[in-house]
């Protein structure tokens, strides 16, 4: 009786403790906080995760390390789009061409695919990893990535240049008409123009895709640095820091990009396009393409990351699907606001990569159904979208400005003034 | 620029059609075939765009579920396949026609009331992602009822030629797509030039207010335009399992983009205009894939259609014929 009440005021004090040092933080470290312990509980997952799956009954329900990796690579995407979507108010149906063409330009230049015939091999190598025999052209994934999102970048820059003048559902239906164009020339790409140059290996993709790594002489004076990351015995959690590693730049870039100047100026143009132009002498168009270039620049950066961790780079990774899927995550989470997208992306990326399988899969189990899963993700999807735009448009976490716009109509005229014929005729 | 890309393909049809006469007529049927069904889609498209300004992205797979429901009409309830005799197979298609016609006419008008209505004050992006969710909804009860693999019937009407000219030949399928879209599409601009419905949705599309104050219904108007486009998508639906006769859950959505294109091309929210560039589409498709003299293939009739939807929408985004355009206002 009395320990317990002693125990109990014991963890009194100790709450009351935290409190106090809470009050006594400045507001700037404050801030930092909840993102900082998430942010360790996520760097550690692959460390105590083993003890996580003892649990009786939900253990099932925590993913993999391999799925984790994933869904850091979807979050990363989810959070580049939502500087296009989410900040500047262009709607972008075409998102995955972006990562599409960052996977293949990592996959171009870190493979056999421009390897000569047998007779005649040729390579060329730059910090590669990749065997000294292995034919084609092999340079270090590290500044591949950087060439991938550059590359994606300077492609999403030449997009957006001739149709960032048109507005709302009409910009949204040329990105569309993009992501259907490019898978196309992706799928006949090993035979452009009838000239029989092989540049993305149609429809068998390119395959393998060299991993990262520091390499070996890297690797003898540094003996942290592994030497390849598909070889070396951790390859999960080797994996899965880097992507950890590039969704935290990926994060923080946007979140100082949001503060800035030329962050102020999305808003300004996704609220009132022509007070932002006329009132504010923002430059439109300029706005517009750097939300772009932005945007496709992590977007091309994670589809690098992706193909070399997957090692392929396929036409299938084009599906409009997937567009639509990132796009989801935005939606779901609060359009422009970083937290809530994050949060969106990992709980939708979770059920597609883990959760609705293990669900399903319960159930079949326990009921003795035999649903099959995959089937009904479509409509999953659909629904999910369907219900939030229906009853919380501005999603579950929406920045208090995005909010007021959606409640207000601010950011477009609205189709029609509040109508009379409402109440009138019904 | 665009005079010399347009005189480029007049003289690749001219080229076409004097080296082989025969085949480029039977490409020319074949191109109005397509335009056919694609006009029936588009107009579902331009309808609903002239008077909501919406881009109903789920009327694609509309058309989908349409063409898999008379499938189902017609392979498992009638069991009309293998060459039945035409008073039997021809009451009983047209019959299913009619239900596939009314079954997506009630889906479209279902939708409207459930997905569409509530948004009508709100941005203009949260009813197009609206729309794209019910095309993921669409999608998905297309999968779940009828699986992965395409639907096809096989010998339903006679593949037998109507005529044959030198090697220019016309079968009965696709007459029979030309002949039963030619009176509907009469029938619908009857309905919106000459009607007392037809003159309250012209002038809910003009001004909904204005057209309220009138004592027009604007609701009913809204489901009136959603049922028509919805029965043009399911008549479309039917003849699509007549000619070419197969259909996948994802059929409708790629068909839809292409048929959407047709609509922008004839510029959207024009009636007239979306059957021409219907037309033009079709024509498009079967020359790239079916002329034998420097055609790039079917491999690339995607990127043609997408690549003239983009250049239309950046360049003319009135369209070819014109009327009413948000960025031109």
């Amino acid at each position: 009786m009395t320990s317990a009440r002693g125990a109990a005021s014991g963890i009194k004090r100790a709450i009351a403790g935290v409190g106090t040092t809470w009050r006594s933080m400045p507001a700037q470290t404050r801030r930092w906080v909840a993102p900082g312990v998430a942010l360790l509980l996520v760097l550690l997952f692959p460390l105590y995760r083993s003890g996580l799956t003892g649990i009786p009954g939900a253990g099932r329900y925590f993913p993999d390390v391999e799925s984790m990796i994933v869904m850091l690579i979807f979050t990363m995407m989810a959070v580049s789009l939502n500087v296009v979507v989410g900040y500047a108010g262009l709607l972008d149906l075409g998102y995955v061409a972006f990562y599409a063409i960052g996977a293949y330009t990592v996959a171009v230049f870190a493979s056999t695919q421009f390897g000569g015939t047998n007779e005649h091999p040729r390579t060329i190598r730059f910090g590669a990893i990749a065997p000294e025999s292995l034919p084609g052209i092999h340079i270090s994934i590290w500044l591949l990535l950087l060439l991938a999102a550059v590359v994606t970048a300077v492609l999403g820059v030449m997009i957006g240049l001739p149709t960032l003048r048109l507005r709302g559902d009409y910009l949204a239906i040329v990105t569309l008409g993009f992501g259907e164009i490019l898978p196309q020339v992706a799928r006949n790409g090993d035979d452009l123009f009838g000239t029989g140059f092989n540049l993305t290996g149609g429809s068998s993709g390119i395959t393998p895709v060299d991993p990262p790594g520091f390499g070996e002489s890297l690797n003898s004076v540094l003996p942290f640095l592994p030497e390849n990351f598909r070889t070396a015995e951790n390859s999960a959690r080797l994996f899965y820091w880097s992507a950890l590693a590039l969704l935290v730049l990926t994060i923080f870039c946007c979140l100082r990009l949001r503060d800035s100047r030329l962050g102020r100026a999305w808003v300004a143009i996704r609220e009132d396009e022509t007070a932002a132009a006329a009132a504010m002498g923002i430059p439109l168009m300029r706005t517009k393409t750097w939300a772009y270039a932005v945007g496709a620049f992590f977007g091309g950066l994670a589809g690098g990351f992706f193909a070399s961790f997957k090692s392929s780079a396929f036409d299938t990774d084009f599906f409009f699907q997937i567009s639509i899927f990132i796009l989801c995550m935005v939606i779901l989470g609060g359009m422009g606001n970083i937290w809530g997208v994050i949060v969106g992306a990992l709980f939708l990326s979770y059920l597609d990569r883990y959760g609705l399988n293990t669900l399903g899969s319960d159930i079949n189990g326990r009921f003795g159904t035999t649903l099959d899963i995959p089937k009904y993700t479509f409509l999953i999807f659909g629904v999910i979208l369907l219900v939030t735009m229906l009853f919380r448009p501005e999603g579950l976490f929406p920045e208090a400005r995005r909010k007021a716009e959606i409640e207000e109509g601010v950011h477009d005229e609205p189709l029609y003034e509040e109508s009379l014929y409402d109440t009138q005729h019904e | 620029m665009g005079l010399l890309l347009v005189g480029a393909v007049v003289a690749w049809l001219v080229v076409n059609l004097i080296e082989s006469p025969a085949q480029f007529m039977t490409v020319f049927v074949l191109g109005i075939t397509f335009g056919s069904l694609y006009g029936l889609i588009a107009l579902g498209y331009t309808l609903v765009y002239g008077i909501l300004e919406l881009i109903n992205f789920a009327h694609g797979d509309l058309f989908m579920i349409g063409g898999l429901l008379s499938g189902t009409f017609i392979i498992s309830i009638f069991d009309l396949q293998g060459g039945k005799v035409w008073y039997v197979l021809w009451p009983l298609l047209l019959l299913t026609l009619v239900i596939a016609a009314t079954l997506c006419a009630s889906i479209n008008v279902g939708i409207e009331a459930i997905a569409y209505r509530r948004l009508r004050n709100a941005p203009r992006l949260a009813p197009l992602i609206t729309a794209v969710a019910m095309s993921f909804i669409l999608q998905g009860i297309g999968l779940i009822f009828w699986g992965p693999r395409p639907t096809s019937t096989n010998n339903l009407v006679s593949e037998s030629k109507v005529f044959d000219l030198n090697g220019f030949s016309v079968t009965w399928n696709k007459l029979v797509v030309i002949l039963v879209t030619a009176p509907v599409l009469i029938g619908l601009i009857w309905l919106v030039q000459k009607t007392r419905q037809g003159k309250a949705m012209r002038a809910v599309a003009q001004d909904m207010q204005a057209a309220s104050m009138m004592g027009i219904n604007v609701n009913r108007t809204i489901s009136f335009t959603f049922a028509v486009g919805g029965a043009l998508a399911g008549v479309a639906g039917i003849l699509w399992m007549i000619y070419p006769g197969q259909m996948r859950f994802d059929t409708g959505f790629q068909t839809g983009l292409i048929a959407f294109t047709a609509a922008v091309l004839g510029g959207i929210g024009n009636l007239k205009g979306a059957v021409a560039g219907a037309m033009v589409i079709g024509l498009i498709q079967a020359f790239n894939e079916g002329l034998s003299i420097g055609s790039p293939g079917s491999n690339w009739t995607q990127s043609i259609v997408f690549s003239i939807l983009i250049l239309i929408l950046v360049f003319r985004p009135e369209g070819l014929l014109g009327e009413r355009t948000p960025e031109g206002q």
